[in-house]
């Protein structure tokens, strides 16, 4: 391996329209033929920077250099005709077309008006198989399983001429034995000169294949290092760091005697047949807010879907204050007093064209003091969503407005004004301050201390571990399905602690405390 | 009644008039490929249907009536597009407005241009004429069934092989479905999925005016108020059912011409009454409808379940 | 009121106004007489008594199918069986009250079945989809060809009247709707018409099972998170929009207009219906003024057709403009983002000054 620079992005800003700062200062550089990791949390701002490389989004300061020349990616294909391929985490495939129909699409050669298919089927077959890939070209993209589906994605990059290749969370959804076939490839690729980005949180998928890692904080990249050089302690501490603590009167602990929730051998598979919830138990009381850390997509949301009902399938035992869920509708879950505040507030949390009003009583509008039999109590309910939306600091014109016209701090509100309103014993709160403002967020996690200390029983699901820390009483983390760590002491565990178990450094086989018996 | 249905005249029949309902489908099946649903099919057939008319009449000449009558048909499609794709409006209420300003269209030009009410009994057009291939008409059987058939019809085979080698044989016939499926993959490798839908909906409007036009001329010598009677929705169960694709869709369409064509015949006898035979096409698609969808629903349950 | 809505308004009188203007275009291109023409159209129905009846009987149908699809449609239902629901209301109805003699239970039971069978009528495209997942926008319209054709043999084979062409049997006095206005065919419908609509908007805005359909319509996943059954939402907005499309059937055979069952086509008032839905925002309490504009304008252009040379079609070229006008999302969008661009920044001085 020469020490060829192929690109540079110096000093990128971005930032986005809303006023979001995705990318403070961000510099990257890459060498010829290295596979160079890109770490960093949720919101570290990688997939800004990778956007801006790969033409999707302009920065708003700082210079990209191709091979030293100083360069402008206006769109995907000027990035494609630049010799940039990426390989999305959703993959971009038609599912009916094939393999080769896929890699050739936009591209294809032509004989007279028709597209040269012998030639396309060629040409996609023996460039599968100058990279060592065992694809059958001719096969349909949805016959074929995700690892492959893969492979037709770095092909479709590597067919067009991409020399650098951006690979987006390339192994978040392959088994084990796809994920050694892909670095097996990966390697591969490197020794004929190809450079690559892997985007990723695994620290030892970075130790076995990558060259140099730079890691990213908060919009900022906080160093490039050599892989051999740096461990994954320090790897960890570099990526996950507390800002300023959040200041928080909680008060002494009550810890009742009800065990809202019991969890058993939970194991969940998503839609795709992958396991993602791998034989969970832990029990729930009321008065303590349990946390759940963990990097997004290690089994958090199907966790949450089925704890809350919207998913069925599942193996194992849900106990909801002594009840089987198993074949209770989500309205049966919620009549037990659960409330849950959705990860995605404007798809799950609201009906964004229908009032701040209508919105406010989807879950309680069947409560006695809101309709009778048939009919619904306006009064009673006007009266209501005024008092809600006082209580809750709404800022709007009133309760008639559409909740679409809010800003996102003030939608969430709504939503949970809704959930906290029915005085529930267990609240769900999945990612509940996410991309509002400070002063919305504060309110919020006053609230959940609130309840806590009410005797509720809180799950917290949270990206944000200031919040996570200053909030939990109990703190688990999960990675791959599994709670990799588990504190019962949380004031005394220190962030690079949470670091590697959320990273899967630190794996604990004895989890003490997530069951009370 | 044996005798007549095995004839190759029954046969002829059959494909008279499958005509109009395969152009119709081939017409709804490039929309539905490319992501849109072109319900406007029923409006474009009769807009078609009347202009056939008039510029034939204009003209002296079925083939330049037929261009004239193709391209107003593609410009229709393509006002669809523009309302759908560039003003953002939703594609069924489009096409019901646009059949709307066609029902009553139709009838307004009618007597703008005649002063006929309904019926252009006083144009007097050209009609496409009915041929026969030397050579095929040989062929015992099928030579009789094809022989004197109209020009359309044998133009309405051709588009099922044209449109067939189009979506799947061009690059932009490839363009079309990927646009249709999975329309950020076909973005991503900088295709315009506004440029092909705008292709699609252009072609389908000048396939539905074919369908238009061979009622009007072809398979009846003038045009009556209405005359397309739901061919145009007919054709979007048909493409579905035929899941979208030319081939499929012709073989739906030779059902409902069977259907037809039998209840033409079951007219003359007494052995079921004729308004249960004419049931028979619509009850078909509804089955066919439920069946292909339910298989659908099943291969989609197995493929998440594993 | 805020922007939002009184842009909604407003693009709604911009349709409509334009719609007129061209429509009054092309008479001026088309006609000898324009002036006469564009006269009789806009104040024809109001020259008479007899015309302004014109105008109430034609809202009945109008308002019965348009609050229907308004159910439908408010549950997101794409379904097309109002027309084909309304068909066989009507013919249900004559069959009851060809039959029937006693007053008052006969034209009751008459409505009741017309209803039933439409509900009924409609819940096939809604029951497909939930079990099959099949598109209801097209199985309704295939099935309102099965209504059509039903109805054809039925009028053929069961109740056609042999002594006349194409007609049932009488229908009895004792089944009629009673007219409400001497002099004018103005019926005991209308009564009905608008007490469904307004019953119609105590269901969707004032109930239970209605906000559970709104929010169904709005966003399925968060009606689905909030504990609502889809599938109750879909089958119970289904079973009522045909019923109240099948009612509407019914009452306008019992009408004064009708002494036998002699549809041979279908009427098309399931279409207007969805203009109706349309032009009153999917609310029932708006559909006897979006009827009264449409009847209006249906019976102006029908003076203006027996008065002059423009044609009776007119009137839905008008319309097919307004529903392109009014759906089209980015029509006027400049403005409306102008408008709530003024709104927001309203509302952050007020948040300043608080």
């Amino acid at each position: 391996m020469d020490n060829q620079i192929v690109l540079q992005m110096n000093h990128i800003m971005k930032i986005y329209g809303n006023g979001v700062v995705a990318n403070e200062d961000v510099s990257l550089e890459l060498r010829k033929g290295e596979i160079h990791a890109l770490l960093g949390e949720n919101g570290a701002g990688k997939s800004t920077l990778m956007k801006v490389l790969f033409g999707l989004e302009s920065p708003d300061q700082g210079e990209i250099l191709l091979n030293g020349q100083s360069t402008v990616i206006k769109s995907p294909q000027d990035a494609i005709s630049k010799g940039i391929g990426m390989v999305h985490q959703h993959f971009m495939l038609v599912p009916s077309l094939t393999v080769a129909e896929n890699i050739i699409l936009g591209v294809a050669p032509k004989k007279g008006l028709f597209i040269d298919m012998d030639k396309a089927v060629d040409a996609a077959q023996s460039i599968a198989k100058e990279y060592n890939f065992d694809i059958d070209v001719r096969d349909k993209v949805e016959e074929i399983p995700v690892g492959i589906k893969q492979k037709v994605e770095i092909l479709k990059a590597l067919y067009r001429g991409a020399e650098i290749l951006i690979l987006d969370e390339p192994t978040a959804v392959l088994t084990p034995q796809e994920t050694d076939e892909l670095f097996i490839q990966l390697v591969k690729l490197r020794e004929k000169g190809h450079t690559i980005i892997f985007i990723s949180h695994k620290l030892d998928e970075i130790k076995q294949i990558c060259n140099r890692a730079t890691i990213m904080r908060n919009g900022r990249s906080m160093g490039t290092y050599e892989v051999a050089d740096i461990s994954t302690k320090e790897m960890s501490k570099l990526m996950v760091g507390r800002e300023v603590s959040l200041q928080f009167e909680k008060n002494e602990q009550h810890l009742t005697d009800n065990i809202f929730m019991k969890v058993r051998n939970l194991t969940v598979n998503n839609s795709q047949g992958v396991l993602k919830v791998d034989n969970l138990s832990f029990d729930l009381k009321g008065g303590e807010i349990l946390g759940i850390a963990g990097v997004e997509g290690n089994g958090q949301t199907e966790l949450i879907d089925t704890l809350t009902g919207l998913n069925k399938k599942y193996k194992g035992t849900i106990e909801i204050k002594g009840k089987e869920i198993a074949n209770a509708s989500i309205d049966d879950i919620r009549s037990l007093k659960l409330a849950h505040i959705p990860e995605d507030r404007m798809s799950t949390g609201c009906a964004k064209t229908l009032s701040i009003q209508e919105n406010l009583f989807s879950n309680q509008y069947k409560d006695p003091k809101y309709s009778g039999r048939a009919m619904l109590k306006r009064k009673a309910i006007e009266k209501r969503s005024d008092e809600l939306i006082k209580e809750y600091l709404v800022k709007c014109r009133n309760r008639k407005q559409s909740v679409g016209m809010l800003s996102g701090g003030n939608i969430q509100k709504v939503i949970v004004a809704r959930e906290f309103s029915t005085g529930p014993d267990i609240i769900i709160a999945n990612q509940p301050t996410r991309g509002i403002d400070v002063g919305a967020a504060a309110f919020i996690r006053q609230r959940l201390l609130e309840f806590r200390d009410a005797g509720c029983a809180v799950i917290l699901i949270s990206a944000d571990l200031t919040e996570i820390f200053s909030l939990s009483d109990r703190l688990a983390v999960m990675y791959k399905g599994k709670f990799a760590g588990f504190f019962t002491d949380v004031e005394n565990v220190t962030e690079e602690e949470l670091g590697q178990h959320m990273l899967g450094i630190k794996k604990d086989d004895v989890l003490e405390g997530v069951m009370y018996e | 009644m044996w005798n007549a249905i095995l004839s190759p005249d029954f046969f002829g029949a059959i494909l008279r008039a499958a005509t109009p309902i395969l152009f119709a489908t081939l017409a709804a099946a490039i929309a539905s490929k490319s992501g849109i649903t072109n319900m406007a099919l029923e409006g474009i057939m009769l807009f078609s249907a009347l202009f056939g008319v008039i510029f034939s009449s204009l003209t002296h000449s079925a083939w330049l009536g037929l261009v004239i009558t193709i391209a107003i048909g593609g410009l229709i499609g393509m006002v669809l597009a523009f309302f759908v794709l560039n003003l953002k409006t939703d594609e069924i209420l489009a096409a019901i407005a646009i059949n709307l300003v066609a029902t009553g269209g139709t009838v307004l030009i009618l007597v703008a241009f005649s002063g006929d009410r309904g019926v252009s009994s006083s144009i007097r057009s050209v009609s496409a004429p009915n041929i026969t291939i030397p050579l095929i008409d040989k062929i015992p059987f099928l030579g009789d069934v094809l022989s004197g058939q109209n020009v359309l019809t044998w133009l309405a085979l051709l588009a099922v092989l044209l449109l067939h080698l189009f979506l799947y044989k061009t690059p932009l016939g490839l363009s079309i479905r990927a646009v249709g499926e999975n329309k950020d993959a076909a973005e991503s490798v900088g295709i315009s999925s506004r440029k092909v839908q705008y292709i699609a909906l252009i072609i389908s409007g000048a396939l539905a005016a074919m369908g238009g036009f061979y009622l009007s001329g072809g398979y009846m010598n003038m045009f009556t108020k209405d005359m397309s009677g739901g061919r145009g929705f007919i054709a979007l169960a048909a493409a579905s059912m035929g899941g979208n694709t030319p081939v499929g869709g012709f073989l739906v369409s030779l059902l409902f011409g069977l259907a037809q064509a039998l209840a033409n015949i079951m007219q003359l006898t007494s052995l079921m009454p004729y308004e249960i035979i004419l049931m028979v096409p619509y009850l078909t698609t509804l089955i066919g409808l439920g069946v292909y969808y339910y298989a659908q629903k099943k291969k989609k349950e197995r493929l998440s379940g594993k | 009121m805020n922007s939002a809505k009184r842009f909604d308004i407003l693009r709604t009188v911009f349709s409509v106004l334009i719609a007129l203007a061209i429509s009054f275009a092309i008479i001026f291109v088309v006609s000898e007489q324009p002036v006469e023409a564009i006269k009789n159209l806009l104040i024809g129905p109001l020259t008479s008594k007899r015309n302004m009846g014109n105008v109430v009987e034609s809202m009945i149908p109008l308002i019965f199918t348009g609050t229907g699809v308004c159910i439908m449609f408010s549950a997101n239902q794409i379904n097309l069986a109002g027309e084909g629901a309304f068909h066989v209301g009507g013919l249900i109805a004559s069959c009851v009250a060809i039959k029937m003699t006693s007053a008052f239970v006969s034209p009751v039971a008459a409505l009741l079945c017309a209803g039933i069978v439409g509900a009924m009528f409609t819940a096939i495209p809604a029951i497909m989809k939930i079990g099959t997942t099949a598109n209801e926008l097209v199985s309704s319209l295939m099935i309102n060809y099965l209504a059509l054709y039903f109805g054809n043999y039925m009028l053929n084979n069961v109740i056609g009247d042999p002594k006349a062409s194409a007609a049932s049997y009488k229908l009895t006095e004792a089944s009629k709707l009673p007219v409400l206005v001497q002099g004018t065919r103005v019926h005991l419908g209308i009564l009905i018409a608008i007490g469904v609509a307004v019953l119609g908007y105590f269901f969707l805005y004032r109930t239970r099972t209605g906000y559970e359909l709104r929010l169904t319509g709005e966003n399925e996943e968060f009606a689905r998170y909030s504990g609502i059954s889809i599938v109750k939402v879909i089958l119970i907005s289904q079973l009522l929009g045909g019923f109240v499309a099948g009612l509407g059937g019914g009452v306008e055979m019992l009408s004064p207009i009708y002494a036998r069952f002699t549809w041979t086509s279908l009427l098309g008032y399931g279409w207007d219906a969805i203009i109706i839905c349309t032009l009153s925002r999917k609310n029932p309490l708006y559909t006897p003024f979006a009827a009264l504009f449409l009847a209006y304008l249906r019976t102006g252009a029908s003076i203006m057709a027996r008065r002059t040379d423009v044609t009776l079609e007119i009137v839905q070229i008008t319309q097919g403009i307004i529903i392109l006008l009014i759906v089209a999302e980015q029509f006027l969008s400049k403005y409306k983002h102008k408008l709530i661009a003024k709104e927001a920044k309203a509302a952050l001085k007020e948040e300043e000054a608080a």
